[in-house]
């Protein structure tokens, strides 16, 4: 079983022209539908939905509090490496720039974990690029082993894995993953990643199916905004959120909403978004999709980031260094995109609570740990 | 010459096109000789009954001779306690030779009536195996729901509030959650007392209601078939044009998009330091 | 001999067999099953299918049911 089906049919022009022709009373329809479905989401990420923008955050932000009360969740990444072998144009860690390559070894990721503690986080993202040779699943899970006790939540975004290579993982203690497909469009991909392993569209597709299957609780997916026309893009994405809930419903699902900055490559977003176009984006998607997870990174500004916090947001980063090394300076590389957001934690949760907002380090305590005996 | 448009809204169960989506029951008629004209007048075309042992005194029920031939037999499990017991009742009522279908009902607690979902599932798993179409009768329950889906049911049956107390729609929330969940026809069953309740679960997007005791025991059961009748259709053609939209939207004094401005955040994006 | 039939005890005269019985009880063979030990008899057997002292028989029919 495989959402590429489904996805394919969503390129067929059929979606894209529904998005696109959807009318007033379209949304209206959808604005009041108890439970949105695929075509009121097509409405509500229409051009005509942009009039209703105030009515759609409104109803978004009743939702979002409804199901997660005025609460946000911080994590920050920790850049393991950025050794690629891939060569995605947009990408600061395309394989072809040439940039400083470093990597941790797991007691130096240990020593950045330790800093990042210090600040009060409890949810690590460990990031790679995808080099399996220096930084493969042994390297990822012998760091998670030893960051495991500081960070009851711990989760990946690496390169694709099998199952077999999810599950060594968990073992490991991480429960999160996190995937971007990048582009859903087929033939956008193939040209936007021309070389190296992630040319593999449908093993990428796949990933987060099978991270579900390997017992991942939390999977994140998303695309890179900006690389399509994003109606189609925000549309398709939770439509792969819809597919994995149904088939494992288990899983808490989180989608980001990434938006291209500017970075070290000379490559820039063909389809931009405005911020509005952002904000329709992720309200849209909250009233569809009203118990996931959605994540905004400090790419945002803090200004932005501080108005986003009641449209749906449910976890944001803070106190982000996105160069290998960066929380304890000792071997700081080029960061794989520009930061525009960068408070530390303790501005951080002060803007939250200024919003009325609670920062929330830690939510849940995994009890294999705690079993006299557990590995 | 003239060509019927071929009506595209349809149930289809079991490899069955049903153009109906009233299932109605033949149980508590006060003469079952009023079955045939509540069949006409509801349009049904699917029609439950239930097995039991003949009385030897009085001979059997001629309850099949008052069927229309065109509908669709469907008979229940009641009586069951077990999933056994539910199995051993449908290969029998197969055996009747009136078709493969099954409702399967195991009711094991006499004073609520309401069905025991685990065995539901089991006997579901068997006699789905031996190629019976099985329409399950369960408790709105979403796992119970999955399990019976998981085991091969053709439908799920929920009941809108307990059996043959006409008290209307009182599991809508979990119905609603069904609906939205399964990729089964959501079919349901008990409860349903007055035809706008039936109207209600079809524009929840039920695939269609089962109705008995509320015709059964109308004091004009032939106008009352009629009635749930068009209200099932009424609330079908509602589902499918979709719910039209309520305006009176308060617009709040402090807008949770003032931030974005008149250009829309169009201004040029700031780049960080 | 004597049956047992839908739990009560009835008198058959011998030999025997299920269209017998059916007919013995006033019973039309196209709107009823019957079950003989806790088997299925299919209708097609009924005249095949003999009937021996002690036989348990159901012999079951639709009735009104929702």
């Amino acid at each position: 079983m495989s959402f590429a089906p489904a996805c394919a049919a969503l390129h067929d022009g059929e979606t894209a022209r529904a998005i696109e022709t959807a009318d007033e009373a379209a949304v209206l329809r959808a604005l009041d539908a108890p439970a949105p479905g695929p075509h009121d989401l097509a409405a509500l990420l229409s051009p005509a939905a942009a009039a209703h923008l105030e009515a759609l955050a409104r109803r978004a932000h009743e939702t979002t509090v409804r199901h997660f009360g005025r609460t946000i969740q911080l994590f920050t990444p920790l850049y393991l490496s950025n050794h690629c072998t891939n060569g995605c144009v947009y990408c600061g860690f395309n394989s072809a720039n040439r940039i400083p390559r470093a990597q941790l070894t797991p007691p130096q990721a240990l020593e950045e974990g330790r800093a990042i503690a210090a600040t009060g986080l409890r949810q690590l993202l460990l990031l790679t690029g995808e080099a399996p040779a220096r930084a493969g699943t042994d390297y990822i899970a012998a760091c998670a082993r030893l960051l495991r006790p500081l960070f009851p939540s711990l989760a990946v975004e690496v390169h694709a894995l099998s199952e077999d290579d999810y599950r060594v993982l968990v073992r490991a203690g991480v429960d999160g993953m996190t995937m971007f497909q990048e582009t859903y469009d087929r033939t956008l991909y193939a040209t936007l990643h021309p070389r190296g392993p992630k040319r593999d569209y449908a093993w990428r597709l796949d990933a987060p199916q099978r991270a579900c299957r390997a017992g991942m609780r939390t999977v994140n997916i998303g695309a890179l905004l900006g690389l399509a026309p994003w109606r189609l893009e925000v549309f398709a994405t939770a439509m792969h959120a819809r597919y994995l809930q149904r088939h494992h419903p288990g899983v808490d699902l989180a989608i980001s909403l990434p938006r291209m900055r500017p970075h070290a490559g000379a490559w820039q977003p063909a389809h931009p978004l405005t911020d509005s176009d952002l904000v329709q984006a992720m309200t849209a998607l909250r009233l569809f999709l009203p118990q996931a997870g959605i994540t905004i990174s400090t790419r945002e500004s803090p200004t932005l980031r501080d108005n986003l916090v009641p449209l749906g947001v449910t976890r944001m980063s803070a106190g982000v260094s996105t160069a290998v090394g960066g929380h304890t300076g000792g071997e700081a590389g080029t960061g794989q995109f520009e930061i525009s957001d960068p408070r530390g934690v303790q501005d951080m949760c002060a803007a939250l609570r200024r919003r009325g907002y609670q920062p929330v380090f830690k939510d849940w305590e995994p009890l294999a740990d705690a079993a006299p005996g557990a590995a | 010459m003239t060509t019927t448009p071929e009506p595209d809204d349809f149930l289809e169960i079991g490899g069955t096109r049903l153009q109906s989506r009233l299932f109605v029951g033949t149980g508590k008629f006060g003469d079952d000789a009023l079955i045939p004209a509540v069949c006409e007048a509801s349009g049904a075309q699917v029609i439950t009954m239930a097995l039991r042992r003949v009385d030897l005194d009085a001979g059997p029920a001629n309850l099949m001779g008052h069927i229309p031939a065109h509908m669709v037999r469907l008979p229940n499990t009641s009586g069951a306690r077990t999933a056994d017991e539910a199995v051993r009742i449908a290969r029998l009522a197969r055996a009747m030779g009136c078709g493969h279908w099954i409702k399967i009902e195991v009711v094991a607690d006499s004073r609520h009536l309401l069905p025991d979902g685990y065995a539901t599932a089991r006997a579901t798993e068997t006699l789905a195996r031996e190629g019976f179409v099985v329409l399950p009768y369960m408790n709105p329950d979403l796992y119970v729901a999955r399990s019976l889906a998981d085991a091969g049911a053709a439908a799920v049956m929920p009941l809108g509030a307990p059996i043959g107390t006409n008290r209307g729609l009182r599991t809508r929330e979990m119905i609603a959650v069904l609906i939205e969940d399964l990729a089964l026809p959501v079919i349901v069953d008990a409860g349903i007392g007055r035809p706008s309740q039936a109207c209600e679960a079809m524009e929840m997007g039920a695939a269609a209601c089962l109705v008995n005791t509320a015709i059964a025991t109308a004091a004009d059961p032939v106008g009352m078939a009629r009635a749930f009748g068009r209200a099932v259709a009424a609330g079908r053609e509602a589902f499918l044009s979709g719910p039209g939209a309520v305006r009176a939207r308060a617009s709040a004094s402090s807008p949770l998009t003032g931030f974005l401005g008149q250009d829309g955040g169009r201004a040029p994006q700031e780049v960080a330091p | 001999m004597t049956l047992t039939v839908n739990g009560s005890t009835r008198p058959l005269p011998r030999p025997a067999n299920v269209a017998a019985l059916l007919r013995d009880c006033g019973l039309d063979p196209a709107v009823v099953v019957v079950e003989r030990n806790g088997t299925i008899v299919p209708g097609a057997d009924y005249a095949a299918t003999p009937l021996e002292p002690g036989d348990t028989l159901e012999i079951l029919s639709f009735v009104g049911g929702g």
